[in-house]
């Protein structure tokens, strides 16, 4: 099933649109396996849109999009693309990991009870192995003492991080960021990259949407600068950032730079 | 801690360090006067109130206490506490239900919720109730069958309608349609967020609404639901104009004999208030189960205090409770 030589995620010609608005104008990029890839662009760029299409938290209208040579959130037959079932989708989905701008933890939970809620649920691990492996989680991005705490109760930065672990709770094979240092203080911003970094060091195949070029630069593999729901330029993240092609693409770098 | 001599050496150290004109100088507290005003005007009014509900005769309090605890004044308490029960069951369940339908995507089911909502919600629920009870007038007969189509048994309506039926039906579509205005603002307040990231999680729609939305929705759902329950209970009052037997009118039953109307009102509002003094400590604790890890939770409330004082009262006597555990010690 895992065949290393098909990409994480393949988009060919992704399209999408709320009403008569389209965000995304036929979207084509491959993310290989273990690579950090990361997509800039300015705000309402398509850039959240399209990450959120991977997963299938927004339905493709047109093209394809692949990951790990399954489409996603579709199932090819005769020529047409039927919409799978809720079930499908979910057990995909378990697959992928997401970690949102706002974090999005559930406020009625304790961070332990965050980790080990879809292992527990989802997957039908047991409870005491599914608290090991959190508390391991927690250790990896420094939170272990954290454990009994509720989401509220912690800083910005401290959040995401268990939100992470929360997603790698399921042991997923590929992890979506979303803006996830946008909300945070600019101070909480770095504890939050270093978890990035390390996850990225174990091998983690990561599609990162971030202003944060520095991030990027160091880093990332690949690097997308999307704009009005279009791939402007991609390439190595230090040649678009250092030496961009196109007068969008310069402008934007200027402003955020 | 330092003992006041320590303090005093310190202060008078600091006054001889720091000589600057200010050092002596002690804060006076803005006074306000007009509150002894209000306080005394208060205390006038509650002294004269006391007064005279312990010296007018006509309050009969003796009469009040003779039948107290009667055997036709607890009857009717009991039929007041099931109808309560009973009718916020009823509300709870179909409102749930009407919440889901009016949330739904499918405008036929959200519409035939809302023209509900519309219905129950802009009549009085006095007519409601006599309208159930004459049902009959309506329709004799109420059949069981397929629609348009055979009929497989015939109930005379008359006999099925009885007084207490008439009050589930009446009393409880009518909460029915409070109670999903009430679910419905609850799921609304939970953030689309939770529901992306559990859904990303691989959770299913189900189990999202058990385990993340509804226990969330509960924090908003929970304390206009407790009103409800409180409300609902003195609302069933009006069941005495359809001859239910409940607390109003088993005292109506008794001062329609012996003409001491005030002293039985007043033994009916008792009962009233000590039913609610009960549900409202009930409602604090439960509240305060469902707003754990929000960090904006309300102080402790009088009743939650008052309920776990009675509550250590009976586990444990205070003298013996550790200190460090009632957080005695600051």
């Amino acid at each position: 099933m895992t065949d290393a030589t098909i990409p994480m995620v393949k988009a060919e010609e992704v399209r999408k649109h709320f009403g008569r608005l389209e965000v995304l104008k036929g979207i084509t990029l491959e993310v290989g396996r273990g690579e950090v890839f990361c997509i800039v662009g300015p705000s309402g760029s398509g850039k959240s849109t399209f990450l959120r299409c991977i997963n299938h938290l927004e339905k493709v209208d047109a093209g394809r999009l692949v990951v790990d040579g399954e489409l996603v959130g579709y199932r090819e037959d005769g020529g047409k693309l039927y919409e799978l079932k809720e079930r499908e989708v979910a057990a995909k989905r378990e697959q992928i990991g997401m970690v949102f701008q706002r974090f999005n933890l559930f406020p009625h939970m304790s961070v332990l009870e965050n980790v080990i809620e879809a292992p527990i649920r989802v997957a039908g691990i047991a409870k005491a192995a599914a608290t090991e492996r959190a508390v391991q989680l927690l250790e990896r991005v420094g939170l272990a003492d954290k454990r009994a705490a509720y989401p509220n109760h912690l800083s910005g930065g401290q959040q995401q991080r268990v939100a992470i672990a929360r997603a790698l709770a399921m042991a997923p094979k590929l992890m979506l960021f979303d803006e996830p240092t946008s909300a945070l203080d600019p101070e909480l911003v770095g504890e939050v990259l270093d978890v990035m970094r390390n996850l990225a060091d174990e091998g983690m195949t990561m599609v990162v949407v971030t202003h944060e070029m520095g991030f990027a630069r160091e880093v990332g593999d690949q690097l997308v600068f999307m704009d009005a729901g279009v791939v402007v330029e991609s390439g190595r993240p230090r040649d678009v950032l250092t030496a961009p092609q196109h007068e969008r693409t310069k402008s934007f770098l200027s402003k955020v730079l | 801690m330092k003992s006041p001599a320590d303090r005093h050496v310190l202060s008078t150290g600091t006054a001889v360090a720091a000589p600057h004109p200010g050092a002596s100088l002690t804060a006076v507290p803005v006074r306000h006067p007009w509150r002894w005003v209000a306080i005394f005007v208060v205390l006038m009014l509650a002294a004269m109130l006391v007064s005279t509900i312990v010296t007018n005769p006509n309050f009969e309090w003796d009469v009040v206490g003779k039948y107290f605890t009667s055997e036709t004044i607890l009857q009717g308490l009991w039929m007041t506490l099931l109808l309560t029960v009973l009718v916020m069951v009823l509300g709870i369940l179909l409102g749930i239900l009407l919440a889901v339908m009016r949330l739904s995507p499918n405008p036929v089911l959200s519409g035939a919720s809302g023209l509900y909502i519309w219905f129950f919600r802009g009549t009085p629920v006095l007519v409601q109730l006599l309208v159930w009870f004459n049902l009959a007038a309506l329709f004799p007969r109420i059949s069981v069958g397929i629609p348009f189509g055979p009929e497989f048994m015939v109930l005379d309506a008359n006999a099925l309608i009885t007084p207490f039926v008439a009050a589930l039906l009446g009393l409880g579509l009518n909460e029915a349609a409070y109670m999903a205005e009430i679910v419905r603002a609850g799921i609304h307040s939970v953030d689309e967020g939770q529901t992306e990231a559990a859904q990303a999680l691989g959770m299913r729609r189900s189990l999202t609404m058990r385990r993340i939305v509804l226990p969330q929705a509960m924090r908003v759902i929970i304390p206009p639901t407790g009103n409800e329950v409180i409300s609902m209970l003195k609302t069933t009052s009006l069941v005495s104009v359809i001859s239910l037997a409940d607390l109003l009118y088993s005292s109506q039953i008794i001062s329609s004999r012996t003409f001491q109307i005030i002293p039985l009102l007043i033994l009916a509002s008792i009962w009233y208030l000590i039913v609610t003094t009960i549900l409202t400590m009930i409602q604090s604790r439960i509240e305060r189960r469902y707003s754990r890890g929000n960090r904006r939770a309300d102080p402790d409330s009088l009743w939650l205090r008052l309920w776990r004082n009675l509550t250590r009262f009976h586990t444990a006597p205070p003298s013996q409770a550790p200190l460090s555990e009632t957080g005695g010690i600051r």
